[in-house]
């Protein structure tokens, strides 16, 4: 019981840390909130420009983990998902690795369509998929927790489990972008948005991949 | 792809004037009768280098008649934006066009400028078919690569269609295609620049190749055939929203250069000549909520001259007019740079209010008929033409060609390369450094000057500054 309370923690503070990880990336969209406030009348609009890169980043990870949590009523299944999944995002973590261009499409979404841009910039980096495994996990953990529920019960509360997971990530994410926005608008200077701008894009494509890996042993061992 | 950011990408205009000075320009020369090929020449700016204010590397192409014109880079600090993607670009490659040729190059100045060399040619079949467009011009890099502007269409002579813009790869530098869904009525092409944030682009007409390639018509001219009109573009819709017409007496409308603080909303442009009364003009551009306007703020008359000083397109005026070439916009906003090509003059405007322009200073130089001598004894011909500011606005470079065939009709004596620096005082005010002569090669005229580092026509800044 103990083991099982302190893996849910530590998944759930995985979630958030992947979080903070993709909210301190100024790729991920905090300098445009800066940019918003001095384009706009200040800080208002910083705070305004954050709830849109927050809605997009929220509904990326609900895509990914949605439609998963709604297929682990099949019961029998399970492995071959978790297996499958952690497939998934393997696969996309190669790729991320071999193809390391930014989807050109990307530039063409206008600067007002904040939410729309967060929206496709998570969804072709595959941050949802980085969320996959560990929410994969989470489900597990609370069925074992379950016993013997009724399928049905149990598909409601992994939805809500996927929900829950997609806002706590989101919520770390622009928790974290909102400080980065906040302290170079009003502390730390213009000059902050190049120095704190690091090409993460192989720690990313690792990060992607490892969570894969550990996604797919988890699968493939058996329950103690 | 670098870890860090190109320390010469800044996010905001202010920064980048605290940016470490240029060491080194980069001035294209061209061989008017193209008997050789033309060349790229680095010269060395740096105050106190024992080889200042000389030519210290030059790149020269394998083909002829290319005619450079105006060059640009692969990155800038527009990079630093999220929405564009791609901030590790490095400012590496200059890509220079032939204008003539319709040929591109890329030059890498990696790992010094000293060392720079050719790293690909674009061969102009390329361009032909993956566009349809002709004579490449004017280069910035933006959110979704390189964008080019050509003046000719298909065809043998370019008329096959209008020009327009095309996207380039900024990292392979394929073409990838035509940059316009809905050009509305714009069928010439010169300039373009635009607001990344506020998204939007405005572009300027010239004319078509029959009118340029073997100098300018007199005929079309004065009939006001050349380009009058300024078209703004909805830069990520790709569409032309409004076309202002500046009145068709208006002739050539040429460099367009917005305001560096993306929180401004307006810009200028440049018009050659008035062929209602010689004058030169300067205009005023703003967007009005989603409606973009564009006044006269400012005109240079044209000075009375004696039949015989004249060359013969110009002598049935009695009058030089001052031909409006290039203009340029200092970093901060604050000073337009004015070449006047034909009177050889360059004028400083403070534009800190651009609806109210006013002269702040002026220093001759050449001129059709004043020709007025270098202070350091040089014998400078033509005019001052392609400006280039240096990022903290204390210097300000130029070069005296406008363009082979019609250097020959206003200058026909001949316009041999010359580069020149004017130092700018605290407050404004010119000065020409009588020191500063740059020696270019033999039958060579120079054209377009790009500062390592960037420049003040070359970066997008995505940020406001503070």
């Amino acid at each position: 019981m103990l083991v099982e309370t302190w893996s849910t923690a530590s998944l759930w503070l995985a979630v958030v840390g992947i979080g903070i990880f993709h909210g301190v990336n100024p790729g991920m969209g905090w300098p445009l909130a800066v940019s918003a406030a001095l384009m706009g009348k200040g800080e208002r609009d910083l705070f305004a420009a954050l709830v849109p890169l927050a809605g997009g980043h929220f509904l990326a990870m609900a895509v990914i983990l949605l439609p998963f949590g709604a297929m682990t009523f099949l019961l029998d299944w399970q492995r071959e998902i978790q297996i499958s999944a952690a497939v998934l995002v393997i696969c996309f973590a190669l790729g991320l690795l071999i193809y390391r261009r930014h989807p050109r499409f990307l530039a063409r979404i206008r600067p007002t369509q904040l939410a729309l841009w967060s929206f496709a910039m998570a969804t072709a980096h595959g941050a949802g998929l980085m969320l996959l495994p560990i929410y994969l996990g989470i489900c597990k953990v609370s069925e074992l927790d379950a016993g013997h529920q009724a399928a049905a019960s149990l598909m409601t509360g992994n939805l809500v489990n996927a929900v829950a997971v997609a806002f706590v990530h989101s919520a770390g994410m622009i928790v974290t972008g909102g400080i980065m926005a906040f302290a170079v608008h009003r502390w730390l200077g213009m000059k902050f948005v190049s120095k704190s701008w690091f090409n993460l894009d192989l720690v990313w494509a690792l990060s992607l991949l490892l969570v894969g890996v550990l996604g797919l042993y988890a699968a493939l061992t058996p329950h103690a | 792809m670098t870890v860090r950011p190109d320390p010469t990408f800044h996010a905001t205009a202010q920064l980048a004037m605290q940016a470490p000075p240029e060491d080194y320009a980069y001035t294209l020369m061209l061989s008017p009768d193209f008997s050789e090929p033309d060349g790229l020449a680095v010269v060395d700016v740096k105050p106190g280098s024992p080889t200042y204010g000389q030519i210290v590397h030059t790149v020269m192409m394998p083909n002829k008649g290319d005619e450079f014109h105006h060059f640009g880079w692969n990155a800038c600090s527009s990079a630093l934006s999220p929405l564009t993607g791609h901030a590790f670009l490095q400012r590496r490659y200059l890509i220079i066009p032939g204008i003539r040729s319709s040929r591109i190059y890329i030059i890498d100045t990696h790992p010094s400028p000293t060392e720079a060399k050719i790293h690909k040619i674009i061969e102009p079949e390329e361009l032909f078919s993956k566009t349809g467009y002709s004579r490449p011009h004017t280069i910035h890099c933006g959110p979704e690569g390189i964008y080019v502007s050509t003046l000719g269409g298909g065809g043998e002579d370019g008329t096959d269609g209008p020009p327009g813009i095309f996207i380039m790869d900024c990292e392979t530098f394929d073409i990838i295609g035509r940059w316009e869904i809905d050009r509305g009525i714009q069928g010439k092409h010169y300039d373009f620049w635009w607001n990344l944030p506020r998204d939007y682009m405005v572009s300027s007409e010239w004319g078509l190749p029959p009118q340029f390639e073997n100098g300018v018509v007199p005929e079309d001219l004065l009939s006001n055939k050349y380009g009058h009109v300024i078209h703004c573009w909805d830069l990520r819709g790709r569409t032309n929203v409004q076309t202002i017409d500046l009145g068709e007496n208006h002739q050539m409308a040429l460099e367009v250069r917005p305001a560096h603080d993306p929180v401004k909303e307006y810009g200028f442009v440049g018009v050659v000549v008035d062929t209602t009364n010689l004058e030169g003009s300067i205009w005023t551009w703003w967007r009005d909520g989603d409606t973009f306007k564009c006044e006269k703020t400012a005109t240079i008359p044209p000075e009375p001259a004696a039949k015989e000083d004249l060359p013969p397109l110009l002598q049935g005026f009695e009058a030089v007019p001052p031909l409006v070439t290039d203009i340029d916009l200092s970093l901060d906003d604050q000073f337009l740079y004015v070449s006047c090509w034909g009177t050889g003059e360059l004028r400083q405007y403070d534009v800190s209010d651009p609806w109210n322009v006013k002269l702040r200073d002026s220093v001759h130089v050449g001129g059709i008929t004043r020709k007025t001598a270098h202070p350091g004894g040089g014998d400078y011909r033509g005019g001052p033409q392609m400006v280039e500011i240096s990022r903290d606005g204390k210097r300000v470079y130029w070069t005296n060609s406008l363009y082979s065939t019609w250097d020959d009709q206003f200058y026909p004596d001949g316009v041999p390369a010359a580069m020149v620096k004017a130092d700018v005082g605290e407050d404004g005010g010119l000065t020409l450094d009588k020191d500063f002569w740059v020696e270019f090669p033999e039958g060579y005229r120079s054209h377009q000057i790009r500062l390592e580092g960037g420049d003040c026509s070359t970066d997008s800044f995505c940020y406001p500054n503070v």
